[in-house]
């Protein structure tokens, strides 16, 4: 057996500790595992390139950047923190806990296309949830602003993942039912995605729980900083997304 | 029939105009990085069918090169001022999320109606009517607000200036599956693993399934990547076949298991990079550590899942 072609995944181990440009560690890996397979460095590339092509599927979700963009500038992200702001009892907790819901049931009938990072959570989730917590803890600082939106972001995979494989024909679903059927194994989809069911309710308890904790520790943080509640406009707001004339790189 | 391709042909065409509009913002030092990767994106789209097999890894690697060697900056075109958009969402009120909404209407409806009616290519529907949704929504902006003509690429290309090169690097992560199978990394893993189990322990073979794929997604930044090559070594020889575990239950949470990866990984940057640029947060890494509280546990718990259902 021919351990060498296992430095490629070495490559990529080692340029993630290093903290290089991923698509430079990629291709390196990739043309190091090609070539220590023996194979001629013009077959790993054309072999690479062709991989890269018939999976521009991917890439087409930008599609969505324009329009979102678009309302974004007449004040989506506003309207979306005025709605939540109207709501006396929403917490960023309880927002996302019901968000992590629908979007579970969704992918679980196969839409998981509807909602994600550019349809559903920069322009919608990400902003209620920061207006909840603004309310929640009017001293909300920028490490726990952070915090909210990420948990914004992170309760959409959770959802999206642990609800698609319910539906019979995600991809995933379709590789499982391939690579039994190719050794001697015929299976239906059907019974796979019956198998995701206990993961899909054991990841909505988790997730769920520290969706509530959050709410806990943004209470916990508006206490130690002892704040009366009517305090919350002398608070500078701060919003990345309106850095008008600001021109520096990443 | 309205197919992929011609989705292909919509997203060059708006890759295009970013490449274009960058080229000119003074406002970025690197503006002509940015001309020069999104133009090849658009390129990509629009031709990568007939440019051949070592064409498109040319183009690849390309790409690799403006963005491995910091070539890329972030444009900053014009836009309205915090003020105005406070403004007009008071004006225009709960109707800005219509046609937020339009389009994930659209493509529902889109799946399930237009799926029998020869007009889209039933195996793309969703994607399909995801790209009318878009189309459709972009017509009611354009009545509705009457913005410049320009701004919605303008706004477009300041989020995709964001998100940067992570963009193509899921695409990029397929290929490295591509060249991994190619060069029987798979085999070699397996072997590994084999090797390493302990024989004639079920809850330890279970456990070494459970946790590689994990890992092994989180490298690859995809379940896709690993399922085969761990289902292969460890899910059929041994579980299924060994100790006669219910192929059902082994595969469809061990996949589970490779998901609780994902979460873990900036290497699925789709998923945890793409959305911490979109989010403007400071730290990349934001979204993965968000999300490593939920994975651990929910590892350990398909671990139990497979130990306990597959083999009743």
């Amino acid at each position: 057996m021919n351990y060498l072609v296992l430095l490629g995944i070495l490559i990529v181990v080692a340029g993630f500790a290093f903290r290089l440009n991923p698509l430079l560690v990629v291709a390196v890996s990739a043309l190091a595992t090609g070539l220590l397979a023996g194979k001629p460095l013009l077959l790993v590339i054309a072999a690479f390139g062709k991989a890269f092509n018939d999976n521009r599927f991917v890439t087409i979700i930008y599609i969505l950047l324009p329009v979102i963009g678009l309302l974004e500038r007449y004040g989506l992200q506003q309207r979306a923190r005025t709605l939540i702001g109207g709501m006396r009892r929403a917490t960023a907790g309880r927002l996302l806990l019901a968000y992590l819901l629908f979007r579970q049931v969704t992918a679980s009938l196969g839409l998981t296309s509807i909602a994600g990072p550019a349809q559903t959570v920069r322009p919608l989730v990400a902003p209620m949830a920061e207006a909840a917590a603004e309310r929640q803890d009017p001293q909300l600082d920028d490490v726990r602003r952070e915090r909210v939106q990420a948990m914004a972001a992170a309760t959409d995979n959770v959802g999206n993942f642990f609800g698609e494989d319910i539906f019979i024909a995600i991809g995933s679903i379709l590789l499982m039912v391939g690579f039994l059927q190719q050794n001697g194994i015929r299976l239906e989809p059907l019974q796979l995605s019956l198998y995701a069911i206990p993961t899909a309710i054991l990841a909505f308890l988790i997730h769920g729980a520290r969706l509530l904790l959050l709410d806990r520790w943004l209470a916990r943080h508006s206490r130690e900083s002892g704040n009366p509640a009517s305090s919350s406009d002398a608070v500078p707001r701060r919003d990345a997304r309106f850095r008008g004339g600001d021109g520096t790189g990443q | 029939m309205i197919t992929l391709q011609h989705l292909y042909i919509l997203t060059g065409a708006m890759f295009a105009g970013f490449a274009l509009l960058g080229a000119r913002d003074r406002t970025n030092p690197r503006r002509l990085g940015n001309a020069a990767f999104w133009g090849l994106v658009a390129a990509s789209f629009f031709g990568g069918d007939y440019f051949g097999d070592l064409g498109n890894g040319l183009l690849v690697l390309t790409l690799v090169a403006l963005a491995g060697f910091g070539a890329l900056g972030r444009g900053n075109p014009p836009t309205t001022s915090a003020e105005e958009r406070a403004a007009s969402s008071e004006r225009r009120g709960n109707r800005l999320f219509v046609p937020a909404l339009v389009i994930p209407l659209t493509a529902f409806v889109g799946t399930f109606l237009l799926k029998g009616s020869g007009w889209i290519d039933p195996k793309q529907a969703t994607l399909v009517s995801l790209g009318a949704g878009v189309l459709l929504a972009l017509a009611l902006g354009y009545a509705w607000l009457r913005p410049p003509a320009l701004a919605p690429l303008e706004e477009g290309r300041r989020m995709m200036d964001s998100v940067g090169w992570a963009a193509v690097l899921p695409q990029m992560l397929a290929a490295l599956g591509a060249v991994f199978a190619l060069a029987g990394v798979g085999n070699v893993v397996g072997g590994i693993a084999t090797h390493i189990l302990p024989s004639g322990s079920l809850i330890a073979a279970v456990a070494v399934y459970a946790v590689g794929m994990a890992v092994f997604t989180m490298v690859m930044g995809n379940a896709f990547a690993a399922f085969p090559v761990l289902a292969g070594a460890i899910g059929l020889p041994v579980l299924i076949r060994q100790f006669h575990g219910d192929p059902a239950a082994v595969s469809a949470i061990g996949m589970l298991a490779g998901f609780c990866g994902t979460l873990m990984t900036p290497m699925a940057a789709n998923f945890n990079i793409v959305p911490a640029a979109l989010l403007d947060l400071k730290d990349r890494n934001a979204v993965v550590k968000a999300q490593v509280g939920t994975a651990i546990p929910l590892l350990a718990c398909n671990i139990a899942l497979i130990y306990f259902l597959a083999f009743r």
